[in-house]
């Protein structure tokens, strides 16, 4: 049988870092690399902007094509893994035998929650997660007359599908269940700010509603020609993108013996509850920070990060991931944004402190003296001077004020901490 | 690893270095053309003021930085032989997730162009311009970090 040192499962942000991170360590011990998409490793946010204007996979990728070769990396690309055992320390690969491994990390990512709708099959519903989804949607926009199209679920996906296709010239109506846009990462004033944004670029949206079924096209019954809203209006479209969320893809888990919950459970070490299988990116439930609680963060950095400290434990150096929390930079149609931690707390405890003008505005939320969250919108070049405070849980109570302030710079700190923040630099 | 330094106690917030560090990557040898027409450099420094306190902070190299893992692209890498985190600008989108993690707020924001702007350290140049245009001596350049004892 097949015997590799490593096994990866993924090839995306978290199976990347746990690479590196390897190889950092372990120049020689054998590496392989597997995953059910074909392509070579890109970046996935990055499918809005094939979308939107074709960039092509040559400028999506997230290293260069050489870099599994230069650095000693076997890869198995556009091939599933259907089964692992964790007592035997095999894998099942689908056609392609079994083979055994002695380290095993499970960077398997998400996949897209679909609904319970009625009309569902129909041609012209799609989802949002992966470059083949942008390919699928392209040549449906080239191959039908697209007049209109409906997004639903308005979060991080749903928003960058919409601004590709207002890009492509495709009016888009956004259905979001909840009362605003990217209720999970925003709060209600910079939900307003990005609803407004949209809004000007000719997006049309529908908060507070969900669809209740994608009804047939007359002319081609096949195909998806309206949907209709839980208050009963129809609305024509003949473009659907579903895109309500991720979820961790644990099926390789579920009956194998590992902890999960929404995701699959890791320790501080992102090592599962089963001895040499180690789990990292959108298929964990990982340590956040400032919740103080494992809790799955579907962002890029976090996978790319939980995947090296991973790989850094595969790889026999202790290492810890104690250092991240859910963060978001935003920029759609231009406006940046950016968001860190809790910024809408819904229980009592916590302090707000905003400063804003006509168009901008700047938040920090504290907890007994510390910065918990914040939400920049405009100028955001600060965001991770106020997320190391974070980090480091500075009391910030003397200074907090000036957080916020537009005026806001390292010089503002107090000395001390000031002098601590620049003694690399500092003569 | 090559280091700019800083001397807090002599920066008089004059903004000299961003304005040489703008000029130095311009193209131009002449301030007046590098600041005339409309792709004026963004500086890739930025000096930080507040009443009598002053000093400029510019990209540290951090070791493990974090922008390198926060990187979407991957535009942002290590240089194995400088030690220096580099940016291949074409590849970089503008998302600003570095932004979200650097400790020193010391990733400009190319506006026109829509791409991160991050010192260099001037290539092209045996001393950055922003150190070799200070007038007061508030910047200094190691090219190994090792020859700088900071004082007590
Ligand atoms: C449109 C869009 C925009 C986004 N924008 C941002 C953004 O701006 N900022 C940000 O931080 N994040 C963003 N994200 C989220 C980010 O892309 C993810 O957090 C990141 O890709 C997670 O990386 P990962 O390594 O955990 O898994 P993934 O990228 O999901 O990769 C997992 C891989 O494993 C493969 N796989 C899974 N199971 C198996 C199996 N059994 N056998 C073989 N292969 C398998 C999958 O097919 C996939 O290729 C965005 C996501 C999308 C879809």
């Amino acid at each position: 049988m097949e015997k590799v040192k490593y096994l990866v499962i993924g090839n995306s942000a978290a199976a990347i870092g746990a690479l590196e991170a390897i190889r950092e360590v372990d120049k020689e011990g054998s590496i392989l690399i597997l995953s059910d998409e074909p392509y070579h490793v890109y970046s996935r946010p990055l499918i809005s902007e094939h979308l939107a204007y074709h960039r092509p996979l040559e400028k999506m990728l997230y290293r260069d094509t050489g870099y599994y070769q230069r650095n000693n990396i076997n890869k198995r690309l556009g091939v599933s893994v259907t089964g692992i055992d964790p007592v035997a320390k095999t894998a099942t690969l689908d056609g392609e035998g079994t083979l055994k491994w002695e380290k095993l990390l499970l960077a398997t990512g998400g996949a897209p929650i679909l609904p319970p709708l009625k009309g569902m099959e129909k041609e012209g519903v799609f989802t949002f997660t992966r470059l083949d989804d942008a390919k699928s949607i392209d040549d449906y926009l080239d191959s039908n007359t697209v007049t209109s199209a409906v997004v639903v679920g308005g979060g991080l996906i749903g928003v960058s599908v919409t601004e590709a296709l207002v890009k492509r010239e495709v009016p888009v109506t956004v259905v979001e269940m909840k009362d605003r846009l990217l209720n999970t990462i925003l709060d209600g004033d910079s939900s307003a700010v990005v609803e407004s944004t949209l809004r000007r670029a000719g997006v049309s949206l529908e908060t507070g509603r969900t669809v209740v079924s994608i009804n047939k096209d007359r002319a081609a019954p096949g195909k998806a020609g309206s949907i209709t809203l839980d208050d009963g209006r129809r609305l024509f479209c003949q473009l659907v993108i579903l895109a309500i969320g991720v979820k961790p893809r644990i099926e390789l888990v579920e009956g194998a013996g590992i902890e999960v919950d929404r995701g699959i459970c890791v320790d501080r070490h992102m090592q599962t509850s089963v001895k040499d299988i180690y789990a990292a990116g959108d298929a964990a439930q990982a340590y956040d920070c400032i919740y103080c609680q494992n809790r799955v963060v579907p962002i890029w950095p976090n996978a790319y990060s939980g995947g090296r400290v991973a790989g850094l434990n595969m790889a026999g150096v202790k290492s810890q991931y104690d250092n991240a929390t859910v963060m978001n930079s935003l920029k759609y149609f231009g406006l940046a944004m950016t968001s860190i931690g809790i910024v809408a707390p819904a229980e009592e405890g916590y302090e707000v402190i905003c400063w804003h003008d006509s168009h901008f505005y700047r938040k920090i939320v504290l907890k007994d003296g510390q910065v918990v969250g914040m939400v920049f919108t405009g100028d955001v070049e600060y965001s991770g001077v106020i997320f190391s405070l974070m980090k480091d849980k500075v009391d910030v109570s003397p200074f907090k004020e000036k957080l916020v302030s537009p005026d806001f710079n390292l010089a503002c700190l107090p000395e001390d901490i000031r002098r601590e923040k620049l003694s690399r630099i500092s003569l | 690893m090559a280091r700019v330094y800083v001397k807090e106690q002599v920066c008089i917030g004059c903004r000299l270095c961003e304005v040489y560090c703008q000029l130095s990557h311009s193209g131009h040898k002449e301030l007046v053309k590098a600041f005339r027409g409309p792709n004026i450099p963004v500086p890739r420094l930025r000096v930080e003021v507040d009443k009598h306190v002053s000093f400029s902070v510019r990209c540290q190299n951090c070791e493990d930085a974090p922008c390198v893992h926060a990187c979407i692209t991957g535009a942002l890498s290590r240089n194995s032989e400088s030690g220096q985190v580099i940016c291949e600008e074409e590849r970089c989108v503008g998302c600003w997730t570095c932004t979200l993690v650097c400790p020193y707020g010391a990733i400009r924001q190319n506006q026109a162009e829509k791409r991160m702007a991050k010192c260099d350290l001037c290539p092209e140049e045996e001393i950055p311009a922003c150190v070799a245009n200070c007038p007061n001596e508030a910047l200094i350049f190691a090219a190994d970090e090792e020859q700088v004892v900071p004082e007590p």
